[in-house]
């Protein structure tokens, strides 16, 4: 039987949301696997999670230790690697924390690693059929990974609808082992508070790259002031340093709950999506018809922003 | 500081819409328009910024066939001072874990103080750099968007969720890759690139690396792409067509029904 396990990230005593979705992921690799829920860390917030789980999973591994007080990638693959069975599955999710931790925790296993998996289409002949994206999101691929020695793979965190197990299951404490690190975390630092509250406003002009120059951004704001907005931006706004980082909406910036989202010029990466929440109504205008984008938006405009966005705002000041 | 930088050549995503073939198990490639992967050049200025404070080399180091040297005289005109290309027949349709093994044969030949990677490329998976630091047994850092050097140790910043920073304390020599926005990796142009053409790239195959072939390429590989489709996310937007006028009264209509105009 294939041994699956699922390394369940948790904050503050509580799993995240990818500890119901890996129920539903695993299913998907193969429906008679045995499920084990591995959690990291110490003290009184470890134990709550860990039994928290056991009302989902059957099994639940503790690996106990002040040195993973904190999540550092470095300390918990060489836990996982003293701790599991190297000839399972292993699914991570793929944020910060699994970018950092899993290819290298596939080498140390000498299993095999795919990364960002959105769906599985099962096992056939030891190769487990997955699909990721390449691109920014703009392709995706069928890929096949060989399992049959083990395998460490990250799966998008919201791509897999959360399932609602019910087990009564069991914690098992596991030594660390040996934990000795070259890396040590000293502290996090907080994003910097802009001029801005991204996350206060009702509707978002968000720009990207189609805004193209600096100079163009006085046009997004033109068209936020007539529509009572803010102006936000995706990732390489904030890389060229012509908005400030506080201004950011995705994964790695602030998430936003906006009752209108105004995406200008943005191709729609789901580290970009995956910072829009609440079920805005998504307006996207794009001169690629082929933009990612168009496939989450409600309302969409092949167009140049850049002759889009004036023609809009004249549209709306007329109104008023 | 000796510092390699692993760079790659990649279809460029702000110049392409990508297509399928006409038998729709890869990209139609004839017209694509390629470049060094967008946060390769991040890593590069960074190597470059790091060599200028204390002094040392950058080489720049790729796995492809003859034309990813464009990429490595590019990263040369930026400043790197030497640039290596790891080709043989039997390193095509490597998988991550193959082309960690590729760089690794060429990192351990050397003597390298500091290895850097964009934190992903086009196949978005993010994966080389903690591979190679897993084989040469270096530690790792992921998504790297500050540094400092003190001494023998750097003090690194890590992106993590919300924009936070993540400050680590970690050894040399060891793995960094690197996050874009990091730094404003400096303008190439025609003259910078003109200054290198002549320089003479060496290239090594899989004898010279003493890389077992079998371990590498297609025959290596454990991951494999079976096809390219075109994802379907949701349901589609509503696409609004006609003239600017017509587009921009059915718009305001839309938006205003879903509050967003008063």
């Amino acid at each position: 039987m294939t041994q699956i396990y699922v390394y369940v990230t948790h904050k503050g005593g509580v799993a995240d949301d990818i500890a119901s979705e890996y129920i539903g992921a695993a299913k998907k690799i193969d429906a008679g696997a045995a499920l084990t829920a591995v959690v990291t860390g110490s003290g009184a917030d470890l134990d709550n999670v860990a039994q928290s789980l056991t009302s989902k999973y059957a099994e639940v591994i503790k690996i106990s230790d002040p040195a993973l007080a904190y999540p550092n990638a470095e300390v918990i693959r060489k836990a996982l690697c003293n701790v599991l069975d190297k000839s399972a599955i292993v699914l991570a999710p793929h944020d910060t924390l699994g970018m950092d931790l899993c290819p290298g925790l596939s080498i140390k296993m000498d299993s095999t690693f795919a990364a960002d998996a959105v769906d599985f289409e099962g096992v056939d002949g030891g190769k487990l059929k997955l699909v990721r994206q390449e691109l920014g999101g703009a392709v995706s691929t069928h890929v096949t990974c060989d399992i049959s020695n083990g395998a460490v793979i990250t799966i998008r965190p919201g791509a897999f609808a959360p399932v609602d197990a019910s087990a009564s299951g069991k914690v098992t404490d596991k030594p660390a082992g040996d934990l000795s690190a070259k890396r040590k975390f000293l502290e996090v630092v907080q994003a910097e508070v802009g001029d801005v509250d991204i996350t206060k406003s009702d509707v978002l002009v968000s720009i990207g790259r189609g805004i193209q120059e600096q100079e163009n951004i006085a046009i997004a704001e033109e068209l936020a002031e007539a529509m009572g907005a803010v102006v936000s931006c995706s990732r390489p706004i904030v890389d060229a340093k012509w908005l400030e980082k506080g201004r950011q909406v995705g994964t790695s910036g602030k998430t936003v709950k906006p009752k209108v989202y105004m995406a200008m010029g943005i191709s729609g990466s789901f580290q970009h999506m995956g910072g829009v929440k609440g079920n805005p109504y998504i307006v996207a205008v794009n001169k690629n018809p082929k933009a990612p984008i168009f496939q989450v938006a409600d309302v969409g405009i092949v167009a140049d922003i850049l002759e889009f966005m004036p023609a809009l705002t004249e549209a709306i000041n007329e109104m008023k | 500081m000796e510092i390699l930088v692993c760079v790659k050549r990649v279809p460029d995503t702000a110049e392409n819409e990508f297509q399928l073939n006409s038998a729709g198990n890869d990209l139609d490639r004839d017209d694509l328009v390629y470049s060094v992967n967008e946060w390769d050049n991040y890593a590069v200025e960074e190597a470059i910024q790091i060599v200028d404070r204390v002094g040392g080399n950058v080489t720049v180091v790729t796995v492809g066939d003859s034309e990813s040297e464009e990429v490595l005289r590019r990263e040369m005109a930026m400043g790197a001072n030497t640039g290596v290309l790891l080709s043989d027949d039997a390193f095509e349709n490597s998988d991550g874990k193959g082309v960690a093994t590729i760089l690794a044969g060429e990192i351990k030949k050397g003597k390298y103080d500091l290895i850097l990677t964009g934190a992903q490329a086009d196949a978005a998976a993010g994966q080389v750099g903690g591979m190679l630091a897993a084989m040469l047994d270096l530690p790792y850092a992921s998504l790297v968007n500050k540094i400092e050097i003190d001494g023998s140790k750097l003090k690194i910043g890590r992106e993590i969720e919300g924009g936070n920073q993540e400050m680590n304390e970690i050894e040399l020599p060891c793995v960094l890759s690197i996050q874009t926005g990091i730094n404003e990796p400096r303008y190439v142009g025609i003259r910078g690139i003109r200054k290198v053409a002549q320089v003479e790239i060496p290239v090594k195959d899989a004898a010279a690396l003493g890389v077992d072939p079998a371990s590498v390429g297609e025959a290596g590989s454990k991951v494999k792409r079976v096809d390219y489709f075109v994802p379907v996310l949701g349901d589609g937007a509503e696409m609004l067509e006609g003239s600017t006028d017509e587009i921009i009264a059915q718009l305001i209509e839309r938006i205003k029904s879903k509050g967003g105009l008063a």
